[in-house]
């Protein structure tokens, strides 16, 4: 295709166009870290500790090293000296999560002590995955077993045994004395909460308790590493943040940037489990010793042990009500499981809790708490989905206390423009969640009867979310036929090459089809935060946008240097304008002088030999926050003998600000929908003194077509207070809804409120028994 | 132990390989033939994503043994579109949306492809029931199991 097809209307935003990767998705071409084989790759395997807490005496790998067709070994030993280990001081950036260093490098490799079952001891790089296999074995691990602590109440008791003996909580308040598995508290108040409470008709206090889920991407984590002779390291990698990657590998080998290349391939979900780089940093550390690539790739069932899960959550909610619905005071206290490193998401968690809710008096008690298991990392609207399940439950008893209709009594409270958000107590900018209530109030899967039938029942609750910023950036440049390509170091998740693509014709006024998006690797690419925290399209669209209009300024520079006018004179469509009517192709002309005209390809063309080749660059980064709202509703239907709960009907509505593509957002809420009903009925590790008993999905049970109808989505298009189309990020509030709309449709079914996750078959059967 | 010799079909193509008793066809796909659009994604048959046709019937290639395959024939993912031309399950994944990771897509395709090639006019319980076997953690399933009816309903 060139610039001589005819250039139709260029406003693709908004359209359904197709996934510009999709031919290669479903033809098997497109290449994931695993499909990648090099010459002269190695295999690498990990040992991994079978004990969930105990202290590392010594590593004996002679024997390994020995064994023939063995090129590396690698263990904490072959790091930079800890006492030394500088890795940025502090509390490193690292996307949404801030993790400290420190527990980043000591969950890439043990090095005194084993922390949790599946933590990484030693990494063998050997010329096939079975002599890797067997040099494993041949690995002398002597432990000292200490007592593991695995469930976060337990872990806060004094008494309890220690992960880290040098772990005092971090606090706003007192420093404590004496070291515990409490790493911080978090505490956000506004008002007068005890004030609150005294003023309130009826309050009501409930528990609620989540366990750890696993994202579930169907891709287990893999990459390939090869260092070079010279020393410069390339890392083929599946991972939300590539820059993140380089910065980690950077600070554990104690290498500059610039001698690290991370290049993105295909990614196969990641859901928030894709963020932080461990797998990467071991193959480094092998390919660094055997000077070849190397390439690691996990199993499922150490992708469950190693990985980073989603935090379990114990979670106190206590609210007061007038008795006319509206809210005098709103308490939360949750106690986040961390597993075995800091990094668990309670600042999300306070950001979903009462965000949807308007009240003068409020206080949020976040506690994050080590335990021996694998340490979490985000897992779609981190920490949003424990709160949202206990908020949303919790707030359809104090409804159905109040004779309020639930939907009603949501509207009663609901946030608008100007209120305060739980995120660090700022007034939301422009919000649609009184559109999406009225919505749901319009929709015949709330005002219409459910079909009848016995043991069957509706829920709803609602979701919010604060979604992501940071900085992302692009470059746009114009080839001679005037055909455009983009080049991001921002990750394709969730599909921005599309998108952007979308975003890119429609402010060149091309064609789709002259618009190529390229994803690119670290070297050649400004800096990206990752692509998490339903920030990507938003921002990368700034980015697109602004990179494009650089483009042009640059074009019509070049324009008005040709025809001796100034650039302000300098006008460009693909299609209309001074008299340029019908279809014709992109071009440049000055105003008030029709035969001053001149075709994007030709300008382009003499770009290259005059002033130079056009170079348009964007970046995205202050954004406003564009807030996300959605609510769910589901009709299920309970059987009592098995406890078995079957979903009739699904409906999610949601505020998307501007769909740049509805097929798309459509994608990710139903994907976040069924993940939530996981979460919800069926998903949780199922741990015996540390050592997970269901480490495959036979016994991990994430949803299957038949666990599911068809979900029927709703899009609501408030635009957000900024960017140039209005939409807001789409990703993460989805999963929020899920387990409170379910918990509170089986109550209706079946008479019975579950206060824990999942709400399995067999829970539910036991809550019904213990009723009657 | 010794390698054992195989020939078989692949996509059309005679193919010969030395396998290890133990090696599976996913492995031989993979590692041994380069056709990685067949995916690993748990290694013990519970996702689907590896799934190929074996006599046109689908399989979850990590739970066949390579040397099981003797003289048969086996179809992937890279020979499911003919002389270019996507197969309209491939289309309509694409149109529909019904891929998004992509991981799992290859697997649902095949199982698709055989599934209506045996059941021309299914209903959607038994599209569901069909596909079970198949995860997807990106889609909820809704705009996959509408791409089968489409496809379906095109073909029928």
């Amino acid at each position: 295709m060139t610039t001589t097809s005819k250039p139709a209307d260029t406003n693709y935003v908004g359209q359904r166009t197709d996934k510009v990767d999709g031919p290669e998705r479903v033809t098997g071409t497109a290449t994931y870290p695993a499909d990648l084989y090099l010459q002269g790759m190695l295999h690498g395997k990990v040992l991994r500790s079978p004990h969930p807490h105990a202290r590392i005496r010594g590593v004996d790998t002679s024997k390994a090293e020995s064994l023939s067709g063995v090129k590396a070994v690698f263990t904490a030993a072959d790091l930079p000296p800890l006492e030394t280990a500088k890795g940025g001081g502090g509390l490193e950036h690292f996307g949404e999560l801030h993790s400290g260093f420190m527990a980043l490098r000591v969950k890439t490799i043990a090095h005194d002590k084993v922390l949790h079952e599946g933590h990484a001891i030693a990494a063998v790089a050997a010329t096939t995955p079975e002599i890797a296999e067997q040099a494993l074995e041949l690995i002398e691990v002597d432990y000292e077993l200490l007592i593991p602590v695995e469930y976060a109440p337990d872990s806060m008791k004094p008494g309890s045994p220690l992960l880290y003996e040098t772990m005092y909580t971090t606090t706003l308040g007192e420093a404590p004395s004496s070291p515990s598995n409490v790493a911080t508290h978090l505490e956000e108040v506004r008002g007068d909460v005890e004030q609150g409470f005294a003023e309130a008709d009826l309050i009501h206090e409930s528990y609620h308790e989540t366990k750890m889920v696993h994202q579930g991407y169907l891709e287990p984590t893999a990459t390939v590493a090869s260092t070079r002779p010279d020393g410069k390291i390339s890392i083929w990698v599946s991972t939300q943040h590539t820059f993140g990657v380089r910065k980690l590998v950077s600070d554990l080998f104690e290498i500059p940037l610039d001698k690290i290349n991370v290049i993105p391939l295909e990614i196969g979900g990641g859901f928030g489990g894709k963020v932080n780089a461990m797998l990467e940093s071991l193959a480094v550390g092998l390919s660094n010793k055997a000077k070849r690539p190397v390439k690691l790739v996990m199993d499922r069932a150490d992708v469950f042990r190693a990985t980073g899960p989603a935090a379990p959550a114990h979670i106190t909610v206590k609210t007061g009500t007038r008795k006319d619905g509206t809210l005098t005071a709103c308490y939360a206290e949750i106690v986040m499981d961390a597993g075995a490193f800091t990094g668990a998401p309670v600042a999300g968690s306070f950001v979903t809790s009462f965000g949807a809710y308007k009240v003068d008096n409020l206080k949020l008690d976040g506690y994050e708490v080590v335990t021996n298991k694998p340490g979490v990392q985000a897992y779609r609207a981190p920490g949003g989905t424990q709160m949202g399940y206990a908020v949303e439950a919790h707030m359809d008893e104090v409804a159905e206390k109040l004779g309020i209709d639930p939907v009603e009594f949501r509207v009663i409270n609901a946030v608008e423009e100007g209120d305060l958000c739980t995120l660090f107590e700022v007034p939301y900018n422009r919000i649609g969640l009184k559109e999406v209530l009225k919505r749901v109030n319009e929709h015949d899967c709330w005002n219409t009867p459910l079909e009848p039938g016995p043991n069957r029942g509706r829920g709803f609750a609602s979701g919010a979310w604060a979604g992501g910023v940071q900085t992302s950036s692009a470059i746009v440049t114009v080839n001679t036929d005037g055909s455009v390509i983009v080049t991001t170091g921002q990750v394709d998740l969730t599909g921005i090459r599309t998108t952007m693509q979308q975003i890119a014709a429609q402010e060149m006024q091309v064609p789709l089809d002259q618009v190529t998006v390229r994803v690119s690797d670290t070297d050649s690419t400004p800096y990206n935060d990752g692509s998490h925290g339903s920030r990507t399209t938003y921002n990368l669209g700034v980015a697109v946008h602004n990179a494009c209009h650089d483009a042009l300024d640059q074009l019509k520079q070049l324009a008005s240097k040709q025809w001796q006018v100034s650039p302000d004179e300098i006008e460009y469509a693909h299609s209309t304008g001074n008299g340029h009517v019908g279809q014709r192709p992109p071009s440049f002309w000055v105003r008030n002088d029709k035969k001053k005209t001149m075709e994007l390809k030709a300008l382009a063309t003499i770009s290259t030999q005059s002033g130079g080749p056009v170079y348009g660059y964007g970046v995205s980064t202050g954004l406003q926050r564009a807030p996300q709202f959605a609510a769910h509703v589901v009709d299920v239907e309970v059987d009592p003998e098995t406890g078995k709960v079957t979903i009739l009907r699904y409906t999610s509505f949601q505020d998307v600000g501007k769909a740049i593509n509805p097929t798309q957002v459509e994608g990710q809420i139903q994907g976040g929908a069924l993940q939530g009903i996981g979460w919800a009925l069926h998903e949780y590790y199922d741990y015996d003194k540390g050592i997970l008993k269901n480490p495959m999905w036979l016994d991990y049970r994430m949803p299957t077509t038949l666990d599911t109808p068809m979900l029927d989505v709703e899009l609501i298009e408030v635009p957000a207070s900024d960017g140039p189309y209005g939409n807001r990020g789409v990703g993460e509030v989805p999963i929020i809804p899920p387990p409170a709309a379910l918990a509170n449709a089986i109550y209706r079914a079946a008479g019975v409120r579950l206060n824990e996750l999942p709400m399995t078959p067999e829970a539910v059967f036991w809550a019904i028994q213990k009723k009657k | 132990m010794a390698k054992i010799p195989i020939s078989f079909a692949v996509n059309g193509d005679p193919q010969e390989a030395y396998v290890q008793p133990w090696q599976t066809l996913l492995s031989v796909l993979r590692d041994e033939l380069g056709l990685t659009g067949t995916k690993e994604g748990c290694g013990n048959g519970n996702c689907g994503a590896c799934t190929v046709m074996l006599n046109n019937r689908a399989v979850v290639s990590c739970c066949v043994l390579a040397a099981e395959v003797e003289g048969q024939e086996v179809v992937t993912i890279e020979g499911v579109a003919q002389d270019g031309k996507l197969d309209p399950l491939q289309d309509t994944f694409v149109k529909q949306g019904a891929s998004q990771c992509g991981f799992c897509t290859p697997g649902f395709i095949l199982a698709a492809r055989s599934f209506l090639n045996s059941n021309p006019k299914p209903t959607e319980q038994e599209i569901r029931v069909a596909m079970a076997g198949n995860l997807c953690r990106c889609t909820g399933y809704d705009k996959i199991i509408r791409a089968i009816q489409t496809v379906a309903a095109m073909e029928a």
